[in-house]
């Protein structure tokens, strides 16, 4: 891909990166960082690439090194994040059980 | 072998990226948090699968079993962590996704003869170490395994010039001469880098430094797709980097704090580095049975829930004393400060794990007026979140934080573990007006007992 195309995306995601998380409540700052945090590990797909084209040992070793390093950021931040917002359902439908009414629908999944 | 064509290649890409930009965008709203969550999983097992099925790979046993090892590793820690470390563990993830993209740009320097190229090798490797050190740093003061306050010593912004200026020159000579030699002492300068810039942060501020780490990383992955020429990487890097950055500047305006002066703070005087010593003049303390008299004969009641309850796991203690003090036909709410915990919104998940009733948790901007008309204000394992030096004290590492203004309130009660500055390093002088007690102990073990205590009123 030439540079130009590539500086075009890059710049309409900066917009699009903005735009998307631009009024977010402050009961998310900590699910949003981790779930951010969690995308990142896709940089697994550059390590994967990499290791793909090691040839002596030592590249080997570097790039195995990378593709676990980026494994653990990308699996356990969606995990630990999941987890989280698993809670925000949980009080939710404490509070619809407290009130005395029905849970709505999809806050009773996953249990 | 390959067996997709490029055209699907890129196709499948797409769709992980868009999948991202759902992702982001469903974890801004409270209703599709968890679902937005789910989706970004989702991009990101179908990016890895296109990977192996688009690429022409040596070595697929090692990475298969190298992501195992990761998945292995990390998703248990990630099950089991208390939810009060999960900063911590958050930070970690973060830091090893940075070290990840330094290490690809380090290998793919063989590759680079473009000057271009290798300037956003330079940069991945440069960040990416920068992200790796500093977020080590944040777990250590987070895990408390070195001391939560700012650390700065003399001459430290000239250690962090010198090491800026050699990275800069290093990163020059690598462009210049593609030598894998300077690459890792620029893998070095940066890791250096990192430390000292999350050192001089104090205890409170290390989340938003967190949060901010995160956007570098996410600009180390972009660089790292400039790199590898692979546009899902630098779409991905790109959006955490901005989403982050947004993010950063507004948990920060949640603290009443500016980026700069956190990062930079402690440098400009002595007042920003708090204090440890405790100070010798006298404190109320009062036993369990007075704080139950007092609690079981108000009409008012507003719990403030600190870090210290969420240690204690005296969440649930503390949500039956709330249920006792209702059946008395007392109100009681709980007063949720956005920082209470160790991070914005931390308080939340804490509460809602240990079933505390939704409507009982009010927002601060909601519960501060109502204090006022409170008979009691209970201080449960919170300090900094209720220190008036924060509007008062323009010295204060807190100046400026919005606080909870339990000052109103016409009693207050401390549940504290000892008079040992909070998580800010800084005295609440709250405790020592007359309108305070105090009862010491252990969160969990104090509400017990006042719990008790309330019964056999």
């Amino acid at each position: 891909m030439d540079g130009m195309s590539l500086l075009t995306i890059t710049v309409l995601a900066v917009f699009v990166g903005f735009e998307v998380v631009s009024k977010v409540s402050s009961t998310l700052h900590t699910p949003l960082m981790s779930g951010a945090n969690a995308i990142h590990g896709i940089i697994l797909v550059g390590a994967i690439i990499v290791t793909g084209q090691a040839t002596d040992p030592w590249m080997l070793a570097v790039a195995l090194l990378a593709v676990v390093l980026a494994t653990a950021n990308l699996v356990g931040g969606f995990v630990v994040t999941d987890r989280m917002l698993h809670m925000f359902h949980a009080r939710k439908q404490v509070a619809g059980k407290e009130a005395g009414t029905k849970a709505m629908p999809g806050e009773v999944d996953g249990r | 072998m390959s067996l997709l064509n490029p055209v699907w290649t890129s196709l499948l890409y797409l769709a992980a990226a868009v999948f991202f930009i759902l992702a982001l965008r469903g974890l801004s709203s409270p209703r599709t948090a968890r679902r937005g969550n789910l989706i970004g999983a989702l991009g990101a097992l179908i990016a890895v699968v296109t990977v192996f099925l688009s690429s022409r790979l040596e070595n697929i046993p090692w990475i298969l079993g190298a992501i195992a090892v990761g998945t292995v590793v990390a998703a248990p820690v990630a099950r089991r962590v208390k939810m009060t470390q999960m900063p911590q563990l958050v930070a970690l993830f973060n830091g090893v996704g940075g070290g990840a993209a330094a290490l690809v740009a380090l290998l793919e320097l063989n590759h680079a003869d473009d000057p271009w190229v290798r300037l956003a090798i330079v940069f991945t490797l440069l960040v990416g170490a920068v992200s790796f050190a500093g977020s080590g740093v944040t777990f250590a003061k987070l895990q408390e395994l070195m001391t939560t306050r700012p650390v700065v010593f003399r001459g430290l912004p000239a250690v962090m010039a010198a090491v800026l200026l050699a990275a800069v020159a290093a990163g020059v000579a690598v462009i210049m001469t593609g030598s894998a030699a300077l690459a890792v002492l620029l893998l070095v300068l940066g890791l250096a880098a990192g430390v000292l810039l999350v050192l001089p942060v104090g205890g409170a501020d290390v989340p938003i430094v967190i949060s901010l780490l995160n956007a570098f990383t996410g600009l180390a992955v972009a660089a790292s797709g400039v790199v590898l020429g692979n546009v899902l990487l630098v779409v991905a890097g790109t959006l955490v980097g901005a989403s982050g950055t947004i993010l950063t500047r507004a948990m920060a305006a949640a603290m009443g704090r500016s980026v700069s002066g956190i990062l930079f703070g402690a440098f400009r005087g002595g007042s920003t580095a708090g204090s440890t010593a405790v100070s010798e003049r006298p404190v109320r303390s009062s036993s369990a049975e007075d704080v139950a008299v007092l609690l079981g004969y108000a009409q008012r009641v507003i719990i403030v829930p600190g870090y210290g309850l969420a240690v204690a796991q005296g969440q649930h203690t503390a949500a039956e004393l709330a249920q006792a003090l209702e059946a008395r036909g007392i109100d009681v709410d709980f007063a949720i400060h956005p920082v209470a915990g160790r991070m914005p919104g931390h308080m939340n998940v804490l509460l809602a794990e240990a079933n505390v009733p939704y409507e009982s948790l009010k927002e601060m901007g909601e519960i501060n007026p109502e204090f006022k008309t409170a008979d009691v204000a209970l201080v449960v394992g919170a300090n900094d979140v209720v220190n008036p030096a924060a509007k008062t004290s323009s010295g204060s590492p807190i100046y400026g934080m919005p606080i909870l203004e339990v000052a109103d309130a016409r009693q207050v009660v401390f549940l504290k573990r000892s008079m040992r500055p909070g998580f800010a390093g800084i005295e609440n002088d709250l405790l020592y007006e007359p309108q305070t007690s105090l009862l010491f102990g252990d969160a969990k073990d104090s509400l017990a007992q006042v719990l008790g205590a309330v019964k056999t009123l």
